[in-house]
């Protein structure tokens, strides 16, 4: 029993999928994927501050060559712009109950 | 069998009836109505400040706290928006390079006409504001626009303001289903939530006046906009409309819209609408 517990874990850490560090090409994916996004919600007139300056992050990360922190927030810009296109979609009935009536 | 036909048949005649008698409803209910709009904004603000005199309403933040009242009162004996008023009348009556001057561009001279901006322009098919005018009159007489945000049009506008104070704002809304669009676009953006902050116009000035946001006491929506240009100690300068919704924006996450877009020129053209009646008080100081 106690000999089974290492090796379930040794197991399962070879098994597991390697971690590695992200290169160019997933930067480059991710961007794309954000500044897609952020296209769109600009397009709804509905931009984000911090998606724009998130996107910047990404750019200057990869700029220096940190692929890891790049691809972070570049998938961060994109969770922003998709917030920010959801908000104005919601927001087309929405605003119909702030009303003062 | 003929009773449950008579029953069915009942039963439609019914629901067309209910129809006939709600569908009007809802048809109303759609229908945009700027005059019972202005009047449910004000009587909003008055019920909920019983206390506040009507006219008081656009002297923003002061209207809603006696103490900040009472400063203000105070500094208006010599009020920090002075140099750009004196600025203003200058470049007002400075003619441009071809001998024409503003009052050239407007109305009755361009004096005690304020309270009548932003119009529906029924040629152009959009709100023009009183900023927008300034530059145009500019540009149709061979000068460069000046910035919509600051300083020079702030000074101008500042001068202007000052000549209509007192005169209650006398906005037109046109029966054209253009000018009705203009303004439902204006309302539909003030209530609108945005930025990551997730903050409409409402959200503040309808919802919180009266209330402290970090250090600031929020002005409320009724009359916002008839003390506009303003001094504020935050910006230790002089601010004009289009610099406080790019300001808001920015305050609510929101990347701004340029000066004078279309939303803009249509939620000044709401605000100013709603706030028929009451006396302009520009230009006026914020904390």
């Amino acid at each position: 029993m106690k000999r089974s517990l290492p090796l379930a874990m040794l197991l399962a850490l070879s098994l597991a999928p390697a971690a590695r560090a992200a290169n160019e090409a997933d930067y480059k994916a991710a961007y794309a994927a954000a500044e897609a996004a952020s296209k769109e919600a600009a397009g709804m007139r509905n931009q984000w501050t911090v998606t724009v300056s998130t996107l910047a992050a990404a750019k200057k990360a990869a700029d220096g060559g940190d692929f890891d922190r790049a691809v972070a927030a570049a998938q961060e810009a994109e969770a922003l712009a998709k917030a920010s296109i959801f908000q104005a979609t919601s927001e087309k009935d929405a605003w119909k109950a702030m009303e003062i009536r | 069998m003929k009773t449950r036909t008579s029953i069915l048949l009942g039963s439609l005649s019914a629901a067309l009836v209910a129809l006939a008698l709600t569908s009007p409803r809802v048809v109303a209910a759609d229908k945009v109505d700027p005059v019972a709009d202005a009047k449910a904004f004000q009587n909003f603000f008055f019920q909920k400040f019983p206390n506040v005199k009507h006219e008081d309403f656009v002297n923003g933040p002061y209207s809603m706290n006696e103490d900040m009242k009472r400063q203000w009162q105070e500094k208006e004996e010599f009020p920090p928006y002075e140099f750009a008023l004196d600025a203003g009348k200058e470049m007002f009556a400075t003619p441009f390079k071809n001998g024409k001057t503003y009052a050239d561009c407007f109305p009755n001279g361009g004096i005690g006409i304020r309270q009548n901006y932003p119009y529906f322009d029924e040629r152009e098919g959009k709100v023009v504001t009183l900023e927008l005018a300034l530059n145009r009159c500019r540009e149709a007489n061979g000068e460069a626009p000046y910035s919509y945000v600051k300083d020079e049009m702030a000074s101008l506008t500042a001068y202007m303001a000052f000549t209509s104070r007192g005169k209650p704002m006398d906005i037109k809304i046109p029966d054209d289903p253009r000018a009705l669009a203009a303004f439902e676009n204006g309302k539909r953006y003030f209530y609108t939530r945005r930025g990551q902050m997730n903050f409409s116009c409402a959200g503040c000035h309808v919802q919180s006046p009266g209330e402290r946001i970090r250090a600031e006491t929020l002005a409320p929506a009724l009359g916002i906009l008839n003390a506009m240009p303003i001094y504020r100690s935050e910006w230790s300068g002089m601010g004009t409309t289009s610099r406080r919704f790019v300001t808001c924006n920015s305050q609510t996450r929101a990347v701004p819209l340029e000066p004078q877009a279309d939303e803009y020129r249509d939620v000044e053209y709401f605000l100013s609408y709603v706030a028929n009646g009451l006396p302009i008080s520009g230009p006026g100081a914020r904390p």
